[in-house]
């Protein structure tokens, strides 16, 4: 099947080469980083995660929003789904990647990386990271690709992959519950320290995964022969929406316990991201804009007028996905060390660099989305003739 | 169908075989390849115990506040960082500090009250590891690169921290500094009895267990002209526990249930 990858239009292999460039540069930066240390980052001694893991942290929520198809199809037998689960399951695989790509890149000494297997050790929650991710990937690309393989050969799915697929739904869940816990485990940050932060996770992942599943499903549709169905599209836009809007309602959990109670170690970090702290307020117009455009996102889906026009739709997901992106990938992690544990207020913003290499991520995942999907179509377009 | 299982194996072949190649680019670019070593435990791998070497059921420190000044706090600084090869970076974002002061409100962010004893305004506080009993930044290490010994002190084994910087944010005191570049380029005077760290791994105080290990107490106590006392926190017959006995002491955010063995004599 994998041929169907080397398969393609120029213009297929034009947007390949694209990738390539956008890699090859990241690559580069890269490379500097390898030789000078994360010091070309604008990471510091206060602020010591930061694009990298923020990444990392909202890719693991794309790769677990997966299950938001493979429930529908699998548990409740809604056999629209069955279309496009597997882009589901693709989307989840490069996701996965890139989350591994993020982590290394964000590692000061990234060639002794397996130490981790080396010195096993279960009280670490990066451990069971590593563990919840690698075996969600695993899973992901064999069912993905062997389910794929039964339909081009028009056969049903391989008897052994049910256990599977029914392990795939806890599994999801797992990867971005084990996320929260490198966070809300740690007695320091009261940020983090809350319950409620590996639900709003898995709640803001099952919207801004779906929304930018439903993107690429009416991008696949422009520029390929299969059509992904529009029953389906629409039903994505409902989980969208269900899932932005538990995601705001467990946010404004955390701000009432917050302000309400008024301990400081909980309000500086929010009052930094929304209103700057002691002067110093980087975050601030993202913040507001990510909230803007997360509100936008759900007015939008929850018309049913403008859910159902296309056009709209595609809008409110781009909403939703880039406020989620911003909330999850810049503010939550920053926030979380500003102010220190010494209640000092020294702020963070990504450095060129920094962000060229995680936009050579971004590439590689694409470009392994794009094969992919190029075999996924490839079969569909194989079978429709 | 057997064509597509073997295509499937192909693909994934290449895919590991990527992955590794990965590895061995990084492992070709760093400058320093003695990534792990064999020994199963980093625990092991800490200073030979001289016959004279101070030892302790759990090693603990008593800042007595009243003693200190601007100047006995900069001596204190001096001669651990010069000990450590800590290096002296402009840039403030990648600061390495293992001692250092501070005030008093940020030292105790929660004890800061309106209307706080005139002598705290402007008093340096040094702050450090806490060398805690419940420490969080082994718990979150996933390579046990930062470990405690039997004598309560938390160590780094720098060649096995793959610097993830976990135990950073573990860290509810702010004493670990990351390598975010070779410190070596900043160290003015080399300490060749210690060794020196390099660019992309977690360091901190390691309560001067080398000076231990050949019967001497921490380079800050000595330079501290009495206004730090060290000790056995476990046993009731130290000075250490004598000074407790008889002085109200408090720790830094001693809530968070990680026991914290830097006591400060207010």
């Amino acid at each position: 099947m994998l041929e169907k990858a080397l398969k393609g239009s120029k213009a297929y292999w034009l947007w390949l080469f694209a990738l390539l460039v956008i890699i090859g540069v990241g690559f580069g930066f890269y490379l500097k980083q390898l030789d000078f240390g994360l010091g070309i980052t604008g990471m510091n001694r206060d602020v010591t995660w930061g694009f990298y893991i923020a990444q990392f942290t909202f890719l693991v929520g794309v790769a677990a929003s997966a299950v938001m198809l493979v429930i529908p199809y699998y548990l409740h037998n809604y056999k629209a789904f069955g279309k496009i689960t597997i882009m589901g399951e693709f989307l989840a695989i490069a996701a996965v990647i890139m989350c591994i790509l993020f982590i290394i890149a964000d590692l000061g000494q990234p060639m002794r990386l397996l130490n981790v297997l080396l010195y096993p050790t279960p009280h670490s929650m990066l451990f069971w990271d590593m563990i919840v991710l690698s075996g969600y990937l695993l899973i992901n690309l064999v069912v993905g690709w062997n389910v794929l393989d039964a339909e081009r050969n028009s056969v049903p799915p391989a008897k052994w992959l049910k256990p599977l697929i029914y392990l795939s739904v806890p599994w999801a869940v797992s990867i971005h519950t084990v996320t929260a816990f490198l966070y809300c485990g740690l007695p320091g940050r009261g940020f983090w320290l809350t319950a409620v932060l590996a639900p709003r996770f898995l709640a803001s992942a099952f919207a801004a995964g779906p929304a930018f599943l439903i993107l690429l499903c009416l991008l696949v549709r422009r520029v390929t022969n299969f059509d992904p169905g529009r029953e389906q599209i629409q039903t994505l836009s409902k989980v969208v929406v269900y899932g932005s809007i538990a995601n705001m309602f467990f946010f404004l959990c955390e701000v009432f316990v917050a302000m309400y109670s008024q301990i400081p170690e909980h309000l500086d970090h929010l009052k930094y991201l929304f209103f700057g702290l002691h002067g110093h307020g980087t975050l601030v117009p993202w913040m507001w804009t990510a909230m803007a455009l997360i509100v936008a996102g759900i007015v939008l889906l929850l018309i049913p007028s403008a859910r159902k026009n296309e056009a709209v739709l595609a809008v409110a997901c781009a909403f939703t996905f880039i406020g989620i992106w911003i909330d999850k990938g810049m503010g939550m992690v920053a926030g979380g060390f500003v102010p220190n544990p010494l209640h000092e207020v020294n702020e963070y913003f990504p450095t060129f660099p920094e962000v060229m290499i995680a936009v050579a991520v971004y590439g590689t995942g694409f470009l392994i989305l794009t094969m992919l999907y190029k075999v996924f179509v490839g079969v569909k377009e194989e079978l429709a003739a | 169908m057997e064509n597509n299982r073997r295509s499937f194996l192909k693909f994934a072949g290449v895919s590991v075989l990527g992955l590794g190649s990965l590895s061995l680019l990084d492992g070709l670019t760093s400058d320093d390849v003695i990534a792990a070593s064999g020994q199963t435990s980093a625990a092991e791998a800490t200073y030979k115990q001289a016959a004279n070497a101070l030892t302790a059921q759990r090693w603990g420190m008593a800042i007595d506040t009243r003693k200190l000044n601007d100047r006995i706090c900069r001596n204190m600084e001096k001669a651990c960082h010069r000990l450590h090869n800590v290096p002296d970076l402009e840039n403030k974002k990648h600061e390495i500090k293992w001692i250092w002061d501070t005030e008093y409100k940020h030292a105790f962010p929660a004890k800061t009250d309106p209307f706080l004893a005139e002598r705290f305004e402007h008093l340096p506080i040094p702050v450090l590891c806490n060398h805690c009993a419940n420490p969080p930044c082994v718990q979150a290490c996933p390579t046990q690169a930062t470990f405690q010994r039997e004598d309560g002190i938390v160590l780094m084994d720098f060649h096995r921290c793959i610097g993830c910087r976990f135990c950073m944010a573990a860290c509810p005191y702010g004493s670990r500094s990351f390598n975010f570049r070779d410190p070596r380029e900043a160290i003015k005077n080399q300490n060749t009895e210690f060794p020196t760290r390099m660019k992309g791994v977690v360091e901190k105080c390691n309560f001067c267990a080398e000076r231990l290990a050949v019967g001497k107490q921490p380079a800050c106590v000595e330079a501290s002209k009495g206004a730090l006392i060290f000790g056995d926190l476990e046993d009731p017959q130290s000075e250490i526990r004598q000074v407790l006995k008889e002085n109200y002491a408090i720790r830094r955010k001693q809530n968070l249930g990680t026991n914290p063995s830097v006591y400060y004599l207010v």
